[in-house]
């Protein structure tokens, strides 16, 4: 997108989590991890919005987290403004974090329920001194009125508050520090639509105004298609393809991509009789499957698809599939999107 | 279609600290024999307490203050306790969105099953466990003889899922109250879910179902029909083909407008201003009229009437 | 322009209550659990306070014809004493009166140690868990293996009886309950996104511990203090009574009650009295207690 270097990129990054084992089998087998996230590579612009796209288990919040380092990476690289990110530690790392900001999906718990919301939002300027204490409330003001809310919620709690109204508290903390990338986990997906409507528009405007790179975290396609600008689909935590969001929807290259965008329910006449397009149900991260992670449910595998694991391919420039069969998703979306209801699967 | 049931005017209101809060205020639904109907709005239209209120499972605080439902003829407002406890289950039945808090942890899933046709049919042992399996089979669990005894949390949220609808059907039901039985799961095990329920449903039974949901799309591909609420009122009814491709309230069309298309295009999307109206004291006139792109002075001041318009209904004065 | 709430719907009857002190008030008077409880508890710190105004005559005088005087209701009671004297002729009126005192003397200080030293336990265990959580959660274990009584007694013979050593035990033996809920509370509060949006903005651990983890314990942690008062003021009662606490003179229910022990029958108001001083303050204690947990905890304020 942009000519010059990407704000962030992300290499090779993994995230296992030990599984406790308990009883006797603790004393005799090895420690056994769950592979959260397995190895996952992709670059931001820097007033780009990148989505991550998946349902549970993709480990899209996992990666979400390690980019803002609420988490540590077990491997993998990530470079942030042309600098090493991960080797930031202590005072510095403390310091640097301004720079990434997040944003959560749940406006009940990520605010704090004892503070009012002007100390809520002063909490980053607080923290890095940003601005002398005479002058700390005209910023909150300022800040809560780029977010829609006004001098007079100053002094509220939290639980006075909508939770359209609580998203928009959160987005004005995470601007307070002047990021220049917002990490957005899911920021919508508990609001009611119209509401969601209204944050939506809100972020894309905040994006633009303030030059921001923004990471978008979300299950619901509808929402990524109208907010970013590429998108990267996960599937048991990994990249399964990556690519500029219109084009990835238009003509997926990989059958899961195909699916999702088949099993998107849409307001829209004409869609009686739901659509099946993929067989049973996501294997648990803990036992993958051999080969491609998604050969057990996809329409179009091969022998080949369950021996050997297709690597992450860029082709053509800008686009990157993993898959040996790239060229099959299209027919799975045409399948599906014209069959009628098909059998419950055995 | 002959209708199975008819709610009119129904009233359920809580006791709040404020005042009574009416959740439902004034609605009034039909459904048809094996019919599948959706029930839309956002949180806080009433939906929710409407369909619990079908069931009688409305309990105090709260309470059905006035109205009628009727299955049948029947007015189950009527009923006693006992005979409503009789009912559920065999001639309606409810799924619930959290299966995890539906489902009892410590008993096996095929004895859930099992009990229910002891309880209400006397059934054997021995037969209540053969129809258990044969359930489980029908609504897609793998290997159901093996897994009639595992327990809920062996299985995922898709699977438990399965199972609770495996409950509502089992007894053969002539109405199923569906409370958004998809939005705790992924997308693509939902088209699983809805499609499950859809085939059982019209299957031999003739089962109708009431579905609930915030989400259009889900009752785009569902319902035949649909109801739209906001602020407990009904404000727009129809079959779901033409209300999408024509919404008349402008809540539908404001609700439609902000929903973003995965198709997409650069526009804008239209948020529809302002909030919800506090149920506590709700405006004056229509509900809807501080958010109304529409307004007239009339809607300040008078509540409009949901009026038939050839096969479709909405109470709103643009057209009256 | 992104669209503007005009103003923050009141969306639950809580925006209404004011906060704080006023709110407190306001519950106070709506509950009659709540009343009764605070009542007691103030009436039994105002005595404590005014101990000396309230009794005139000294606790520890001991007046050769006041031996087993009855109480000013029965035949050959005096209003100078009214709740009779006891075996060694003295007031017990005034007794009681000053061992209010102690009692409450005791219980803040020994409350005040376990608050502050549980809750420092309580935080650093939960918010740094592994390594720290599991030597302190070890140290807790340990502690709980041992009785109570044996461990004042093991107190005692090393450090001799005395006031402190009667603190001293009565803090060592509750300590723990209190740290083992802050570091549930804490555990629970640390993984909220609140604090990890703390935590992401570059705020210092120190800092989010104590502006937000403890604030957020402080609920719980208040009404479980409330009640183990009242546990302090009986276990120090008990202590008393079984001569490990405090010493004579110095009056105290607890010796009352043993003092009275063998004399149940010529003069039981000895041993009624602190009976139902303690009977009164630990219920008006609980009473307290429990209205606090109804008012303060979360999940039951919503009426």
């Amino acid at each position: 997108m942009a000519a010059a270097a990407p704000l962030l990129i992300v290499d090779g990054l993994r995230k296992d989590f030990p599984m406790r084992r308990r009883g006797l089998g603790a004393m005799f087998a090895g420690r056994r991890f769950v592979h959260a996230v397995n190895g996952v590579s992709f670059a931001v612009g820097h007033e780009e919005t990148f989505a991550i796209v998946g349902e549970s288990g993709s480990g899209k919040s996992t990666t979400g987290r390690m980019i803002a380092r609420l988490i540590e990476p077990t491997a993998g690289t990530i470079a942030f403004d042309g600098a090493d990110w991960l080797a930031l530690r202590g005072r510095a790392l403390r310091q640097a974090r301004r720079q990434v900001q997040m944003m959560f999906q749940n406006p009940f718990n990520s605010l704090d329920p004892r503070w009012p919301v002007e100390r809520i939002v002063a909490e980053p300027l607080v923290a890095h001194k940003m601005v002398p204490a005479n002058r700390l409330r005209e910023r909150v003001v300022d800040l809560l009125s780029s977010v829609g809310l006004g001098a007079q919620h100053l002094q509220r709690y939290p639980h006075q508050f909508s939770g359209g109204q609580r998203q928009r508290i959160g987005l004005a903390r995470a601007l307070a520090s002047e990021p220049r990338l917002l990490v957005a986990d899911e920021p919508v997906s508990a609001l009611d639509v119209s509401v969601q409507a209204q944050v939506l528009t809100l972020l894309r405007e905040i994006r633009r105004k303030h030059r921001l790179g923004m990471v978008f975290i979300s299950h619901d396609l509808s929402v990524v298609r109208y907010i970013s600008d590429r998108v990267g689909i996960m599937y048991l935590g990994e990249l399964v393809e990556i690519g500029h969001t219109a084009e990835v929807f238009r003509q997926p290259r990989h059958p899961y991509t195909a699916a999702l965008l088949a099993s998107a329910p849409r307001p829209e006449p004409g869609r009686r009789g739901t659509r099946i397009a993929l067989k049973g149900e996501i294997p648990s991260p803990m036992n993958l499957p051999p080969g491609c992670p998604f050969h057990p449910r996809c329409p179009v595998a091969e022998a080949r698809c369950t021996r050997e694991k297709p690597p992450i391919a860029e082709n053509p420039p800008g686009r990157s599939v993993a898959c040996h069969y790239p060229e099959r998703a299209a027919d799975v979306l045409g399948r599906a999107l014209s069959a009628r209801a098909a059998p419950v699967p055995p | 279609m002959e209708a199975l049931l008819t709610v009119t005017d129904l009233v359920t209101e809580f006791a709040t600290a404020r005042g009574p809060l009416r959740a439902v205020d004034g609605a009034s639904i039909e459904v048809g024999k094996g019919e599948t109907v959706g029930l839309v709005g956002e949180s806080g239209c009433g939906k929710t307490a409407l369909g619990l209120s079908l069931l009688r499972l409305i309990e105090p605080p709260g309470r059905v203050a006035g109205g009628s439902i009727r299955l049948e003829g029947d007015d189950l407002l009527a009923k006693s306790d006992a005979e409503m406890r009789r009912l559920r289950g065999r001639k309606l039945s409810m799924i619930f969105q959290d299966p995890t808090s539906t489902l009892n942890p410590v008993v096996s899933i095929g004895k859930q099953i099992a009990e229910l046709a002891r309880t209400h049919r006397g059934t054997s042992r021995r037969e209540a466990r053969r129809l258990a399996i044969e359930m489980l089979g029908a609504v897609g669990i793998p290997s159901p003889a093996q897994r009639y005894n595992a327990y809920p949390h062996e299985l995922s949220g898709g699977m438990q899922q399965r199972v609770i609808i495996a409950c509502a059907l089992l007894l053969g039901p002539q109405l199923v109250v569906a409370d958004e039985p998809t939005t705790a799961l992924d997308v693509t095990v939902q088209g699983q879910i809805l499609d499950l329920l859809a085939r059982l449903a019209s299957g031999k039974s003739g089962t109708a179902v009431v579905l609930i949901s915030h989400d259009l799309g889900v009752v785009a591909e569902t319902c035949a029909r649909v109801y739209v609420m906001y602020c407990g009122k009904v404000v727009e009814s129809g079959p779901t083909e033409r209300l999408l491709a024509e919404p008349l309230h402008p809540y539908t069309q404001g609700l439609l407008a902000s929903i973003p298309k995965i198709d997409g295009n650069e526009r804008a999307l239209q948020a529809i201003p302002g909030t919800v109206a506090d149920p506590l004291s709700p405006p004056t006139g229509c509900r809807f009229n501080p958010r109304c792109p529409h307004v007239m002075a009339r809607c300040r001041t008078e509540a409009p009437k949901l009026r038939n318009q050839g096969g479709r209904a909405v109470a709103c004065h643009l057209y009256a | 322009m992104p669209s503007a709430d005009a103003a923050a719907p009141a969306l639950t009857a809580e925006d209404e209550l004011p906060r704080g002190g006023r709110r407190f008030l306001r519950e106070l008077l709506r509950s009659p659990k709540g009343l009764t409880g605070f009542v007691l508890v103030l009436a039994v710190l105002l005595i404590a306070l005014f101990a000396p105004l309230i009794a005139t005559n000294d606790p520890a005088e001991q007046v050769i014809t006041h031996r087993f005087l009855p109480p000013v209701w029965a035949e050959g009671g005096k209003w100078s004493h009214p709740l009779g004297g006891d075996n060694l002729g003295r007031d017990i009126f005034s007794r009681m009166v000053h061992g209010t005192r102690i009692s409450v003397v005791v219980a803040l200080i020994v409350i005040s140690v376990i608050v502050v030293f549980g809750t420092a336990v309580g935080l650093a265990s939960g918010y740094f868990g592994r390594l720290v959580d599991s030597i302190l959660m070890r140290i807790v274990d340990f502690q709980l293996s041992f009785p109570f009584i044996l461990l004042a007694l093991l107190l005692l013979a090393i450090l001799g009886k005395s006031f402190w050593t009667l603190v001293l035990a009565l803090s060592v033996a509750f300590w723990v309950n209190i740290a083992r809920l802050v570091r549930g509370e804490t555990m629970r509060i640390r993984s909220l996104e609140f604090v990890q949006a703390a935590r992401g903005i570059g705020v210092p651990e120190w800092r989010i511990i104590a502006g937000h983890i403890l604030p957020n314990t402080l609920p719980a942690l208040v009404v479980l203090a409330t009640l183990d008062v009242a546990v302090i003021v009986l276990a120090e009662a008990a202590m008393s009574f079984l001569g490990l606490g405090i010493q004579p003179p110095t009056p105290s229910w607890g010796t009352m009650i043993s003092d009275g022990r063998n004399y149940l029958y010529e003069a039981p108001w000895m041993t009624l009295a602190p009976g139902l001083g303690i009977m009164l303050t630990a219920i008006g204690i609980n009473l307290l207690g429990d209205f606090l947990r109804d008012t303060y905890d979360p999940r039951m304020a919503r009426r």
